[in-house]
């Protein structure tokens, strides 16, 4: 605990990392800086290495290089400041427990060896549950629950974790919109009391009206910064690079959607206007 | 009765066969949840060059060293398929096989060897394939006995640990458990389990000790904790009872009676058990489909009485028979049953009649306006 902290005032800071499976590079070289108390995006297309991104810097997998800190210490040091919400479909839901017991889990890493969780924790859990509208499914075995309301219980486990930044990876794939909204919501409550969320994201549609930070990834890193700063369709064709006839439709109705709705958006007054972003795509039309 | 339960033979076999069912029945829950059925299946066929080890090392029928030997040969094979799993691109089930089918080869071909030796003390070796309750002695019990408190004892340590890394390994990792060490334990623990039944259900059929009681339990229960207790129980009830009658019945294999009693068990809890069983799946459809048809006939009467423009309009049978091709005698009767129709006569002559009640009438427009909201 003695070594000078690096980079203490950034919220998640990577350095040169290299990870591979085998011999092929999934990520390669990413230098990455995400302040604290921003709603950041993780985009990029199949494969570009988002979720094993997001492992890697929780130390699930092992890089061929590179360091990563978390507001200036290396992850084993900050478990305890860290959410983790992993991909909905990497569990068996027919696992025989409740969703409060789910929940719980997320205090496992507190209470240490041989304690097991108690009244406190159970209540700890129930918030957790009701702060996601989930209270009333608290004994409801999980296999019953619908995949909208798995998700939610998954979020719940990482709320009771009371971290300071959360990783969340895709966790509005598969849930209907109104999860979806309810899910931002909670996300945008934890930014505004200063949290950190880093989101593996899949729908570039809502990324602007989602997110105020955005990293764009494939293999590198294409571009990271503010939401207005980065969504460009140069930096979205770079990152995509085959799939463009289909992004930069998308990319120009996100634009016209977004256009009128960004100033309303634009609630926390910090004045990155989510529609800022200048596409050059009229001028070639 | 008494001088049953006094049989000194009879008392070794029942305890034998319950600290047996104790000890698979909580271990193998972990086993199936994380998908590793057949981990108990190689462990214990792997177990077999080990117990020939120890005979050729001890130089008799040494349960001490035949048990040694089978927990290291266990051991090893879980390790060959840790190695090929993490190492190559096999996956798990192919690394299982390849050291199921590598470790009993082996564990065959030493003993037909001991076999060819002649050694006159051999002879009870190959009960070690299908096991043999009457064998046990007591000091034996105290060794299974030691085996399965140890587990217990164990899996009630690190039992939040060890739920979470079988629900959810990437998770536990994240919180810093360690996940490997944790999967080490649970594996070393399978074949501390297969060592304990070697002597009762053999090393060919003691996978089905670790996978059916779980999967038993399983249908009965949706919590881990209810979960882990009943499937100590089934593997005990049915390890007590092919004991048994394997011990009144000497030269009855009793593996093979252990293992009908466990998957008599089974195909009971498959087929009845509440909310998972089949028959319940069979009962709901059935329900379901009625239910259906019941209510297709309500409202053809509510739409034909809406077309003549009289809530009690009279529809006969016959024409709601001909309107829903098939017969709809039952439907009616189950609808009359609920209050939602009533039968009338127009003239004494004539078929039966039926027209709707005035809940009928509600409960058609509430079916009606359900399917106007889903459209909308």
């Amino acid at each position: 605990m003695d070594q000078p902290l690096h980079e203490p005032g950034l919220a998640l800071h990577v350095e040169d990392l290299t990870v591979a499976y085998q011999g092929k590079p999934v990520l390669w070289d990413i230098d990455l800086d995400v302040p604290p108390g921003v709603m950041a995006a993780i985009v990029g297309p199949n494969g570009a290495g988002k979720s094993t991104l997001i492992k890697a810097v929780l130390g699930l997998v092992k890089p061929a290089a590179g360091h990563v800190t978390l507001f200036g210490r290396p992850y084993k040091q900050q478990r305890r400041r860290v959410g983790y919400v992993p991909q909905r479909s990497t569990v068996d839901w027919d696992f025989p427990t409740t969703a409060l017991d789910v929940v719980t889990m997320g205090l496992y890493g507190h209470l240490g060896w041989l304690r097991r969780p108690g009244r406190r924790e159970r209540a700890e859990a129930m918030e957790a549950l009701a702060m996601v509208g989930m209270q009333d499914f608290a004994g409801r075995q999980i296999s019953q629950l619908s995949g909208g309301q798995q998700q939610r219980v998954f979020l719940a486990r990482a709320l009771v974790q009371q971290a300071d930044v959360y990783f969340l990876d895709e966790p509005m794939a598969g849930v209907d919109a109104t999860t979806e909204r309810a899910i931002v919501a909670i996300l945008r409550r934890l930014r505004d009391q200063g949290k950190t969320l880093i989101v593996v994201h899949h729908d570039l549609q809502t990324v602007r009206s989602y997110f105020d930070w955005l990293v764009l990834l494939n293999v590198r890193v294409v571009a990271q910064g503010t939401v207005g700063d980065v969504y460009t369709a140069k930096n979205l064709r770079q990152a995509y690079g085959g799939q463009i006839a289909l992004l930069e439709r998308e990319a120009f109705l996100a634009d016209e959607g977004g256009g009128a709705g960004a100033a309303a958006e634009d609630k926390d007054g910090d004045g990155q206007g989510r529609g800022a972003a200048v596409l050059p795509l009229d001028g070639r039309r | 009765m008494l001088a049953f339960l006094g049989d000194y033979t009879i008392q070794n076999v029942a305890i034998g066969a319950a600290l047996l069912g104790i000890i698979s029945g909580v271990l193998g829950c972990f086993a199936v949840l994380r998908k590793q059925s057949l981990l108990g299946d190689t462990l214990s066929h792997a177990a077999l060059p080990g117990v020939c080890l120890g005979f050729i090392v001890a130089g008799a029928r040494d349960l001490g060293a035949i048990l040694t030997g089978a927990l290291a040969t266990g051991a090893l094979a879980a390790l060959v398929v840790l190695a090929l799993t993490r190492n190559s691109r096999l996956k798990t089930d192919a690394a299982l096989g390849i050291a199921l089918s590598l470790f009993f080869a082996v564990g065959i071909v030493l003993l037909t060897y001991i076999q060819r030796l002649g050694n006159a003390a051999q002879g009870g070796l190959d009960s070690f394939l299908f096991g043999q309750a009457a064998a046990i002695l007591r000091g034996d019990l105290w060794v299974m006995g030691g085996i399965t408190l140890v587990a217990v004892a164990l899996v009630a340590a690190l039992w939040k640990e060890l739920k979470l890394v079988t629900f959810d390994p990437v998770f536990a990792a994240s919180l810093g458990l360690p996940v490997l060490a944790l999967e080490v334990v649970l594996t070393v623990m399978i074949a501390l389990a297969v060592v304990v039944g070697l002597q009762m259900v053999g090393v060919v059929l003691m996978a089905a000790m670790v996978i059916a009681p779980a999967v038993a339990a399983r249908q009965w229960t949706g919590r881990l904790e209810s979960m882990v207790v009943l499937s100590a129980l089934i593997g005990m009830a049915a390890g007590v009872f092919g004991a048994l009658v394997s011990a009144l019945n000497r030269g009855l294999a009793t593996g093979p009676l252990i293992v009908l009693a466990v998957s008599a068990l089974v195909l009971v809890s498959l087929l009845v058990a509440p909310g998972r069983g089949l028959l319940w799946e069979a009962v709901r459809h059935r329900r379901a489909a009625r239910n259906l048809k019941s209510q297709q006939v309500l409202t053809t009467l509510y739409r034909l009485a809406a077309h003549h423009g009289a809530a009690g309009y009279r529809s006969e049978q016959g024409s709601l028979d001909t309107y829903h091709g098939l017969h709809t005698r039952r439907a009616l009767a189950r609808l009359a049953a609920r209050g939602l129709v009533a039968p009338v006569r127009h003239m004494p002559q004539e078929a039966v009649h039926w027209r709707l009640t005035p809940a009928g009438v509600a409960e058609a427009e509430r079916v009606l306006g359900r399917l106007d909201e889903e459209r909308a």
